[in-house]
């Protein structure tokens, strides 16, 4: 980010009241993904019926190039299995929207990989979270490192530069960052590294799964080290508060300068918030896209002046804002309080609190999820019986003999 | 901070997307994928009436830019063509 104006106004600052329309959004067009991922905050696997037709996100691509926003995240669910996902692909980078677009790599194929590096306002991002095959499968499943490598190779080979490799950032593959730099290196791609979240199925995992507190300053060094070579999606603002802010805006942008627009095109505040509460409304409302961003009541009142609460008196309250608004919530912690993750240790002490088995904590609003047993397949055998209680069939409404019907003891 | 040489022709680069907003207006390279911002609206005109403009200079004679200002606005224009938004035209 750089400033070109002669005021010395921080851009956050510009920021947290909203704009007229979002900087860039996260778009996920289906929620059918051939992974089934431990920690998908979009509970993903199964399409869903309702999902916007080929028309409709078209439309919404119209609306989007009117609103003069810069670029879309495509993701899902595995975005590159809708049939029309190349069409879309097309369709928005010739409406000069761009297109950044998250992948596990099942459809990048070596003819896929030469389209895209011929497309020049199209970014790749090919998710990874573990830089061994152990590490990741045991998240992804069996099978993804593989395929992730494969859609590296196809890439690179294709000569797409600077491709993304993205990583969720955990307790297992926190070690292996150098490591998964040295793939992204290799592959002449750009490290992309996340925070994991407790949305979706990310909630069930969570607890297990997110870095523990000495390996918080480990990756916080270890960016800072890296600096603005390693992306971030602004996603590590809340270890700002170790000290030096991190490369980026160091701001929550839900409803101010991001939202989401979820495969049946409900838009929510955040990627990380798919629940009622944070709901501003669908892009098939007669307003279109651009009056729920607008005029939402929750995207308004993301754009008030947002008060620190119990952080309000903490030293680093100005770095770090209070952290990430969807993982409080789903964690189960007061939004206006600290992170669950506060480097400070603030929200180590009202984790503990929470019960035992989790009771009481929001649920995402759609799970998409895949059964765990495959549907049954061919006939359901069926024994045609009598009902035991009936010995003869029942009397009809016409029979006309008196004692029709009649049981003697 | 340097300025540019506001006596030459300058330009947006042709894959940089300008868009107004209330504060000034958002930037955004699709060449490399960077984000900047414009804190003002003059500054917004001054960058919209370099590509008619002979020199930069003239350019933000045009917007109402008064001469006191112009080192400011020099070096403003010199942050954005540091991160490629802007590139020198032949007049």
């Amino acid at each position: 980010m750089t400033a070109g104006t002669p005021a010395a106004t921080r851009l956050a600052d510009l920021f947290e009241y909203g704009l007229d329309a979002p900087i860039c959004l996260t778009w996920e067009l289906t929620y059918a993904c051939n992974l089934s991922c431990d920690h998908c905050l979009s509970s993903s696997g199964r399409r869903d019926p309702r999902e916007l037709s080929t028309a409709e996100a078209k439309a919404v691509i119209d609306e989007l190039e009117a609103m003069q926003v810069f670029y879309v995240n495509i993701g899902g669910g595995e975005p590159t299995v809708r049939p029309d996902f190349w069409e879309l692909l097309d369709y928005a980078t010739a409406h000069h929207v761009g297109v950044k677009f998250s992948t596990n790599g099942v459809r990048i194929t070596p003819e896929a990989a030469r389209r895209l590096a011929a497309n020049d306002y199209v970014d790749v991002q090919v998710s990874l979270d573990g830089a061994t095959a152990e590490v990741n499968d045991a998240l992804r499943g069996p099978g993804s490192y593989d395929t992730a490598a494969r859609a590296m190779r196809h890439l690179a080979d294709a000569g797409v530069r600077g491709f993304k490799l993205s990583v969720v950032c955990t307790r297992h593959n926190i070690p292996q960052l150098d490591a998964f730099k040295a793939i992204a290196d290799e592959h002449g791609a750009q490290l992309r590294l996340t925070r994991l979240r407790p949305s979706g199925r990310g909630a069930d995992v969570w607890d297990e799964l997110h870095p523990a507190p000495g390996q918080q300053r480990e990756l916080y060094d270890w960016l800072l080290a890296h600096g603005d070579r390693v992306l971030t999606g602004d996603s590590f603002f809340h270890l700002s508060a170790y000290g030096e802010a991190l490369p980026g805006l160091n701001l929550c942008g839900a409803g101010r300068v991001v939202c989401l627009i979820d495969p049946v095109g409900d838009v929510y505040a955040c990627p990380f918030a798919i629940h009622d509460e944070f709901l501003a409304g669908n892009v098939r409302e007669p307003g279109g896209f651009t009056g729920v961003w607008r005029e939402s009541e929750l995207f308004r009142g993301l754009r008030e002046p947002q008060t620190g609460g119990a952080c309000a008196a903490c030293g680093f309250h100005d770095s770090c804002k209070g952290g990430c608004m969807a993982a409080k919530f789903f964690t189960g912690l007061p939004l206006d309080g600290p992170d669950p993750e506060c480097v400070q240790g603030h929200g180590e002490a009202l984790l503990a609190g929470r019960s035992a088995d989790r009771s009481g904590l929001p649920r995402p609003r759609a799970d998409h999820s895949r059964r765990a047993a495959p549907p049954r397949r061919g006939p359901v055998p069926v024994k045609l019986t009598r009902r035991a209680d009936l010995d003869r069939p029942p009397v009809s409404a016409c029979e006309e003999n008196p004692l029709a019907g009649l049981r003697l003891p | 901070m340097p300025g540019i040489d506001i006596d030459r022709a300058w330009d947006l680069h042709p894959r940089v997307s300008v868009r107004p907003e209330p504060f000034g207006a958002l930037l955004y390279h699709f060449g490399t994928r960077r984000l900047s911002f414009l804190k003002d609206r003059r500054l917004l005109d001054v960058v919209r009436n370099l590509r008619d403009a002979p020199t930069a200079r003239d350019a933000c004679a045009r917007a109402g830019v008064p001469v006191s200002d112009l080192p400011r606005y020099g070096a403003a224009l010199g942050a954005l063509a540091r991160s490629s938004m802007l590139v020198e035209r032949t007049p």
